[in-house]
């Protein structure tokens, strides 16, 4: 994984000054990691952008994990797939080349609906240095403007679980066209039913134009430029971000858009970036504010007091924490993060109670020593650990759910604290 | 480079972590990538294990790769037997750590554990889970056997008079099909044939069981696909002989009751006795199953067109039940498991189809469309090509999901394992009373063949996930079908306009005649006429040249 503190970070691109910040002591720990690698974001990814394919340059373990991570293979032939090394392509990388090519052009030929294709490299094409890059070169002399070929690593050695979404959006960033003109451009994959719920929100406020990245048809590509403002749904885009701070845009600094009071600072920022009167920000919010609290109110009771350990996996859990602490009136008791990308997370920091326990990396049976120690109300974890928790009498919470459920937003504020009352309620329902 | 969209089989360390995950006191460190932790998932989630499988990943990153890896090995196995205290270690790669060439298993044997420390050495870009499994199986039972194996040319001791003779069950793993109830069918059967069983394993066995392993008399290879290598190994080593047949369906299990009643020299008779073959009563056989399918309400059973895909020891199996046990019709066999090609191979010659080898899903896709089968018997993946297709399924092979470990006692194996396989395979289909109502009175308007049979819940229209590029019919799109229109038959219909020009052409008159027939012979009807047609050089297909061809070919 690339050393965070060695890249640019492009402070002067921020919209609003960073206030003082205090210092939350991080635990680092290193051992085994219980994560999905970034191969996983594929899931999610090639429903988004319906006319995407994505080819895994990888092994039959790459095919097993999405196939396993995907849960149910609802689709015939689904808009991805694993280009299979074998002994052969490892003993000729000159091979393995024209074998790529090969496989491509077929695939291609077959999928006339596709119109950009993603080269995504894994942990052995990585390991063999099989150059994708070179490859998507090739590729594309050949296929666009039909199809535009791009490539990315999701591989395991680099990427941890959602932050392959991150790789294929940086990937993206270099074929955006420029243009210079004010825009919002909302950065992150989310359901389209939440797209659309804050694209209405937008449109009251009058801020606009307003391009969500990824559109829902990667040859949608949004425009970047010196005009444009960037306002973060998810908080595993750091390369993103920060590439598209290279290309002109600036940063709305701004905690995430989950739980109501998240949603509110968030559309704040841009309200605050884009000149809206205090009034008409409160005119548009308020009813949605009450609506959503409205919906909160019916689980407050049913989380508050409980405590919650966060063990890390999507990325989402230091946004979510205090969600659960801020809103719900949870205890937290850890909250783990695969990495730290403090530039991503700076205002939710700030939002965390005091004390908080803090935890970067992991060393599994440690961290589940302490789980079992504090004997949380819910953990939040990966599915291999979620049975065996729950045998130990401890209630959990699948943390792949928290990306593949819509969650963000005023109107699914409820929907994020529903996940967490029902492993909850389902274990007071039980009696057997 | 091979391109996949599903896989059949994980990757051969998957099946190393099923044989750790079945046993006790074994402990398995993976020298593998972040990322690799995914299969934790297989066992907690789709066998709904309480336990974390007793798996240690070293879990390196891009960082690590410029430092020691290995040094991460070491940690790692120390650790791991620390914590966990095993009685045995296995240590090996994943297919990244291959590449390192760390030797991680032999980095484990340095280490001076006070237990043995099993090397293994899966190849992951030529190999897989059943192999890995197999060898797994293999190599932990010839490391705990290594003191014990007899000098070459001793002779085996004869079991001492007034003895019950012993055997062990070899191969049953988690993740593997009904293997948790199977075992217990089989003990049982073993018991009424006065057979002690000796061993379980890998399924419950600790090392120190895997050690008594020659205590037996003779080894039962229930599951070649993951204990052929160490039976036939046994058999080389230490004389023990291992059984043959699969004890699956009525036949099979008459079958292997006599192999292993020979094996052990015992008398078959407790069993054998109260099975009379021929005899059309329920008191002709322990398994219901034989009378069920004489009862004439089975009449409409008789020569369904089965598709048969899976591992090879339960499509061999699956195969000759349906063909002498259920008066189906095979109409294709085939497995992903090279390995047993041969076998697969054999089985497929007495039904007279070819045998379809292949771990490639779309090409089992487009054979089961192509052959227009009514009953698809095959893995997960075969369900949803049934689904797509509108054809009935039942599952009798891994790979698994989750509601393919049901709560309930639902061996295959046996003659309750009959009983069950007569159940879930009937099931799935139009029942017989309502198969000749859907052809006589096909308008109704609610109960009409566009209905899904009554007895099953009604669920959405198969292809309701959105168009899907058919491969097999080169590029075309097939649109979601309806169940009036089963995507067997339009992938057909897509197939007939690409070779249009040679091909008779339906008239509108043919093709509405054709609608009337019940969708489930429906592409057989179509197939035939086509052929029928073909075959006279007619150019255009009547509702007479219809009627001339069913008279040709019989229903």
């Amino acid at each position: 994984m690339t050393d965070l503190s060695e890249l640019p970070v492009a402070q002067a691109g921020c919209a609003s000054a960073t206030p003082a910040r205090r210092i939350i002591p991080v635990l680092r720990e290193r051992g085994q990691r219980e994560v999905f690698c970034g191969l996983t974001g594929i899931v999610w990814l090639h429903r988004k952008m319906q006319d995407a394919f994505f080819l895994v340059v990888g092994s039959r373990t790459c095919a097993h994990l999405i196939q396993s991570a995907a849960g149910v293979m609802i689709f015939a032939e689904p808009r991805f797939g694993t280009a299979i090394l074998s002994d052969r392509d490892l003993a000729g990388l000159a091979d393995a080349n024209d074998e790529l090519d090969r496989i491509c052009v077929e695939l291609m030929a077959r999928r006339p609906d596709i119109g950009t294709l993603f080269l995504v490299g894994s942990c052995p094409s990585e390991v063999i240095k099989l150059d994708l890059a070179k490859a998507a070169e090739r590729l594309n002399a050949q296929l666009f403007p039909k199809v535009r070929v791009l490539n990315y690593s999701g591989s395991g050695i680099e990427t941890t679980f959602t932050q392959g979404e991150d790789a294929a959006l940086r990937a993206m960033v270099p074929v955006l066209p420029k243009d210079d003109a004010p825009q919002l451009l909302v950065v992150g994959c989310v359901a389209d039913v939440v797209e659309d719920q804050f694209r209405r929100v937008f449109d009251q406020l009058g801020i606009g134009p307003v391009a969500f990245f990824p559109a829902r048809r990667a040859a949608d590509l949004p425009s970047v430029g010196a005009g444009t403002q960037l306002l973060l749904a998810q908080p595993f885009n750091g390369e993103t971000v920060r590439a598209l701070i290279a290309r002109g845009a600036t940063l709305i600094q701004a905690p995430y858009p989950l739980g109501a009071e998240g949603t509110t600072a968030w559309l704040a920022a841009a309200a605050a970036a884009w000149g809206v009167a205090q009034d008409r920000f409160d005119e548009v919010t308020r009813p949605l504010i009450e609506r959503s609290n409205r919906a909160l109110e019916r689980y407050r009771p049913r989380l508050a007091g409980k405590s919650v350990f966060l063990m890390p996996d999507s990325q989402l859990e230091i946004p979510i924490a205090r969600f659960l602490s801020r809103e719900m009136g949870m205890t937290l008791v850890e909250v783990g993060t695969p990495y730290l990308d403090r530039q991503m997370v700076a205002a939710e920091l700030d939002l965390l109670p005091e004390g908080v326990e803090l935890s970067e990396g992991q060393h599994l049976d440690r961290q589940l020593e302490r789980v079992r120690a504090a004997r949380p109300d819910i953990t939040v974890c990966g599915l291999g650990l979620a049975n065996p928790l729950e045998a130990e009498g401890l209630s959990t919470k699948w943390s792949i759910e928290l990306v593949f459920t819509p969650i963000h937003g005023y109107d699914q504020a409820a929907d994020l604290a529903e996940v967490f009352v029902r492993p909850l309620e389902r274990r007071s329902r039980l009696t057997v | 480079m091979q391109l996949t969209l599903w896989t059949y089989e994980g990757p051969p360390h998957v099946g190393a972590m099923r044989v750790a995950t079945s046993m006790r006191d074994v402990h398995y460190v993976l020298h593998a990538p972040q990322g690799d932790t995914y299969a934790d998932l297989l066992f907690t989630m789709i066998e709904r294990q309480d336990k974390r499988p007793p798996v240690s990943y070293t879990t390196f990153q891009a960082r690590d790769l410029g430092g020691s890896t290995a040094d991460m090995v070491k940690v790692a196995v120390a650790e791991a037997f620390e914590r966990y205290q095993p009685k045995a270690m296995l240590v090996g790669e994943s297919c990244t750590a291959e590449l390192l060439q760390d030797q991680a298993g032999h980095l484990g044997q340095t280490l001076g554990l006070p237990v043995p420390v099993v090397p293994l050495e899966l190849p992951a870009y030529s190999k897989k889970e059943h192999w890995g499994a197999a060898e797994t199986f293999y190599q932990l039972a010839r490391t705990l056997l290594a003191d014990r194996i007899p000098a070459p040319g001793a002779v085996r001791e004869a079991r001492a008079e007034g003895v019950r003779p012993k055997a062990n069950l070899l191969g049953p793993t988690v993740l593997g099909f009904r293997c948790r109830d199977d075992v217990v069918e089989i003990t049982r059967l073993l018991g009424e044939l006065g057979i002690d069983v000796n061993v379980v394993a890998p399924l419950g066995a600790s090392p120190d069981d895997l050690r008594r392993l020659p205590d037996a008399d003779f080894n039962v290879c229930l599951y070649p696909e993951v204990s052929r290598t160490l039976s036939s190994w046994l058999q080389r080593t230490f004389g023990m002989a291992y059984t043959k047949t699969t004890p699956m369906g009525i036949n099979g299990t008459r079958a292997f009751v006599a192999e292993v009643a020979a094996l052990a020299g015992v008398s078959a008779d407790p069993v054998l006795s109260r099975e009379h073959p021929g005899v059309a009563s329920l008191a002709g056989s322990q398994s219901r199953m034989a009378w069920y399918a004489r009862s004439v309400d089975s009449t409409y059973l008789t020569g369904k067109r089965v598709f048969v895909f899976g591992d090879a020891t339960h499509v061999v199996a699956a195969a000759r039940i349906a063909s002498e046990e259920m008066g189906f019709t095979v109409v294709g066999l085939g497995t992903f498991c090279r390995e047993f090609a041969r076998e697969v191979r054999e089985a497929a010659k007495l039904y007279g189809v070819e045998a379809l080898i292949t771990d490639d899903y779309l090409e089992v896709e487009k054979a089961i469309g192509d052959c227009a089968p009514e009953l698809v018997l095959g893995t997960q993946m075969e369900r949803h090509i049934a689904k797509r297709l509108g054809i009935a399924c039942s599952v009798i092979s891994v790979p698994i999901h989750v509601q393919d470990v049901p709560a309930r006692y639902s061996p295959v194996f046996g003659f309750e394992g009959a009983n069950v396989l007569f159940d879930s395979w009937v099931h799935p289909l139009v029942m017989g009373l309502e198969e000749h109502l859907l052809q006589m009175f096909r308008d109704d308007f609610e109960f009409n063949d566009g209905a899904k049979p009554s007895h099953l819940p009604a669920v959405a229209k198969p292809l309701a996930t959105g168009p899907v590029a058919d491969v097999a019919q080169g590029g075309a799109t097939v649109e979601p079908a309806t169940v009036e229109a089963p995507a067997a038959v339009q992938a057909e219909a897509a197939q007939d306009v690409a070779v249009a020009e040679a091909d008779p052409v339906w008239t509108g008159a043919g093709e509405l005649e054709l609608k009337k027939i019940p969708f489930f012979v429906r592409g057989k009807a179509r197939r035939n006429t086509e052929r029928f047609a073909r075959e006279r050089g007619l150019t255009q297909i009547t509702v007479e040249t219809l009627y001339e061809a069913k008279a040709h070919f019989g229903r």
